[in-house]
């Protein structure tokens, strides 16, 4: 033979499916929600977005160089990075918030770590949380109305997101002192207008963050993550599952069992976060139990958040959180092995 | 069709249409054929002969090292050249014997046909599978002889014939069952007199739909099952094909006698039909020799012994640049150093691959996607292993089943991080096999 053989250890052949394989169509898979973006709130949107993808690739390459790793650039994870940190910010923010965030999530995120596999968190939560702690007032009043409708999807009149309007209704409904009749009543009647936004919400005709606004296009490209089989059933299943009972349990203003799950289920991060965020490979659990306690531990933060807590919404920090005891899900999770005897 | 299965596996691409149409064509005789002492699992058979020996086709030439070994017969007449260390397509380097051929195959005067064995003992019968040097040919080579030999405490209720052929490319068995169908039964029958079981099941993949008619066809008068099972790697694996037919699980570090089952490959049955009926020794094999670079691939029924290149010769040779030979499929095999080493027993194939296809792949750090855990027929945290075996925590990685691991290849299959998993699991068996000796 002229050329010496290959050795090499079985097996001899691989899938096609490669890390690069795998991000790239999870990019692919959040165009929808990128054009419903486009869509919604006009150029600008795609401006923080490009601005998020390119600081995140351009931190990445940058650190690369500069720690002398081996660039990765174009695999797709630094992008998604980048799409996912913009697609978390109010549709109003300045340019420079997109590009302070994916920084930190690359860096701080990410790189310091070792990358792409290392990171315990999601880095674009992470980037997210820090922009959230840094400009708090930014993040959580930029809020711009689409350019087809409210800014809740319900009434014209209030200036809120739709997780804020009902927020501000149970606030008037728990609190015991200092509420007229008439915000009472007014109250009550928002917690009971809520199904007129359903459409809206669904479409994605509300304001909110960039990417979470429509339920509709996150579920189509989840949808086909799903076919592909890089997202299983799980941890999206158990995620908004355990939302919406809790929802329902306790969300209502007329006691236990009167929530709206359905509400909870289409306003605020949770399409974003339980398809693309909690699904994230490198910060999710492995085994298929664990998966299945994480969704459950990411719904019971969120819904604690949204229903008692001082924030609106729970879905990034609840992933955080949940992020932490991935380890620990994975090592109490190990599957059964053929022909293993147990208890 | 009911197609049972087990949990996890993978699905590489079949392939088997190269050669699954190519009825099995009789290999010419080689001029001169290398028969390493080692072909089996167990101690190396022992050589009978001297070089410059006359030798005739089927006569023994080595005798079993052990109880947990076989004979080996010379698979032409001729002359012993040499006894010495010779390629070997699993070990490297191995003692062999080389016979050289006189062209005549002359066949040795014991390998008489027997006109009535229906009168014979499981315990002759035992003996002549012994005799004929026969070891399990769906590629572990295990000594046929030790796994008819289950103790007392274990009563053996099921046989398994496994027609499965999971590997891709890989076709002589699917040959076998349609050419060959009625011998295969009959050995099947000789096997089961053997284990005094009652129960016959016949596992074939479903991608074998003339196979599976045509064994339906003769085992009914057997009174054997036939089960259509799930086209999915590894379906074949012992384990894997007792859960899918039975239900039952052999336990972690077990052997299927612990659940009362033995398994045996269709060419294994084959070939205790001809040692019994034949009285014909296993000196040759069905062979699929395929792989894109091959000019003309086919199946080929050669003798043991025949180095690759021969088999290669004959199907035209290769059309573009070889980048791996593989003894075995592309999921289990083993690529061999040189085109000189020799079919064996377990020899169920020779794949060829182009540099293209062989080419290696840089692997990158586990992304903890978790497509190895759902591939893993054993149930098994392949990515955790890995990790640990890459920081030589042995013991843990023991602690996470390592051990348990049968090296089907799946988990590397499907890693996107093109990870070598089963390169780090045999890695850390040898280490930790290393440990307790010293």
């Amino acid at each position: 033979m002229d050329s010496p053989l290959i050795l090499s250890s079985s097996p001899h052949i691989r899938d096609d499916v490669s890390i690069s394989k795998i991000m790239w169509t999870v990019n692919i898979a959040l165009l929808p929600a990128l054009l419903g973006s486009l869509w919604f709130f006009g150029l600008r949107a795609l401006w923080l977005e490009v601005v998020g993808i390119l600081a995140a690739v351009g931190t990445e390459g940058l650190l690369q160089k500069l720690m002398k790793r081996p660039l990765t650039i174009y695999d797709g994870s630094a992008v998604i990075t980048g799409l996912l940190l913009s697609f978390n910010l109010p549709a109003g923010v300045p340019l420079w918030m997109p590009a302070v965030g994916s920084v930190i999530a690359i860096a701080i995120g990410k790189q310091v770590f070792g990358g792409l596999g290392f990171n315990p968190l999601n880095p674009a939560l992470l980037g997210r949380a820090f922009l959230m702690a840094s400009w708090p007032v930014h993040m959580t009043t930029d809020w711009i109305p689409t350019r087809y409708g409210t800014m809740n999807g319900i009434d014209t009149v209030t200036r809120a997101t739709p997780l804020k309007v009902y927020q501000l209704a149970r606030d008037y409904l728990s609190a015991h002192q200092g509420v007229s009749p008439e915000q009472l009543a007014q109250a009550k009647a928002t917690l009971a207008s809520l199904p007129h936004a359903y459409r809206n919400l669904f479409c994605g005709n509300v304001s909110g963050s960039l990417g979470e606004i429509s339920f509709f296009l996150l579920f189509v490209g989840a949808f086909l993550l799903f076919i592909k089989g890089y997202i299983g059933w799980r941890i999206p299943f158990s995620f908004i599952g355990t939302v919406a009972l809790g929802a329902w349990i306790f969300g209502g203003s007329q006691g236990l069992f009167t929530g709206d799950p359905l509400f909870h289920i289409l306003a605020g991060g949770l399409a974003l976060g339980a398809f693309f965020m909690a699904t994230d490979m490198v910060t999710s659990p492995v085994t298929p139990k664990g998966k299945l306690l994480f969704g459950f531990g990411c719904g019971l933060i969120t819904i604690l958040i949204r229903l008692v807590g001082g924030y609106p919404e729970g879905v990034s920090y609840s992933i955080l959180l949940m992020n932490l005891v991935v380890p620990l899900l994975d090592r109490y999770t190990k599957p059964r092995r053929l022909g293993e005897m147990r208890g | 069709m009911k197609k049972r299965s087990f949990k996890g596996g993978a699905h590489p691409p079949a392939k088997k249409g190269l050669t699954a149409k190519s009825p099995i064509a009789a290999m010419p005789l080689p001029e001169e054929v290398i028969l390493p002492l080692s072909q089996h699992i167990g101690a190396p058979a022992k050589p009978l002969v001297k070089p410059k020996d006359r030798v005739k086709t089927g006569q023994k030439i080595a005798e079993a090292g052990g109880f947990v070994s076989v004979p080996l017969h010379s698979s032409i007449s001729g002359t012993v050249k040499e006894i010495g260390e010779f390629p070997h397509p699993t070990l490297g380097l191995s003692l062999a014997i080389k016979v050289e051929g006189d062209g005549g195959d002359e066949w040795d005067e014991e390998v008489k046909e027997r006109a009535n064995y229906s009168g014979l003992t499981p315990q002759e019968l035992r003996e002549i599978i012994k005799e004929a040097g026969i070891a399990g040919m769906g590629g572990a080579a295990f000594p046929t002889h030790v796994k008819l030999s289950p103790p007392q405490e274990k009563p053996i209720d099921t046989f398994i014939l496994n027609g499965a052929e999971c590997e891709p490319w890989f076709t002589a068995d699917q040959r076998l069952m349609l050419e060959n169908g009625e011998g295969i039964l009959e050995g099947m029958r000789l096997i089961m007199k053997v284990l005094g079981c009652q129960k016959g099941y016949i596992g074939i993949e479903t991608n074998k739909g003339e196979a599976i008619k045509n064994l339906q066809k003769l085992a009914s008068p057997y009174g054997y099952e036939v089960i259509p099972l799930k086209v999915k790697y590894p379906q074949g694996g012992e384990k894997q094909l007792i859960k899918a037919i039975t239900g039952r699980e052999v336990p972690l570090g077990g052997l299927p006698m612990d659940v009362g089952c033995v398994v045996h490959n269709v060419g294994t049955a084959y070939a205790v039909y001809e040692a019994v009926a034949k009285g014909k020794p296993l000196i040759e094999r069905v062979v699929t020799v395929t792989g894109n670079p091959v000019k003309n691939p086919q199946n080929l029924r050669t003798r043991l012994g025949t180095p690759f290149a021969k088999l290669l010769e004959e199907c035209g040779g290769t059309m573009a640049e070889v980048g791996k030979l593989i003894n075995g499929g592309p999921m289990m095999g083993i690529a061999v150093e040189t085109n000189g080493v020799p079919v064996i027993k377990g020899t169920s194939g020779v794949l060829v691959l182009s540099p293209k296809e062989a080419r290696y792949r840089k692997p990158r750090p586990c992304i903890y996607c978790g497509r190895c855990i759902d591939a893993c027929p054993m149930g098994l945290m392949p990515n955790v292993i890995g990790n640990l075996v890459e920081k030589e925590k042995f013991a843990e990685a023991k602690e996470y089943g390592v051990f348990d691991c049968i090296e089907c290849g799946s988990c590397s299959f499907v890693c996107p991080a093109k990870r070598n998993l089963v390169h780090l699991f045999k890695y850390a068996k040898a280490k930790l096999a290393q440990m307790r000796e010293s």
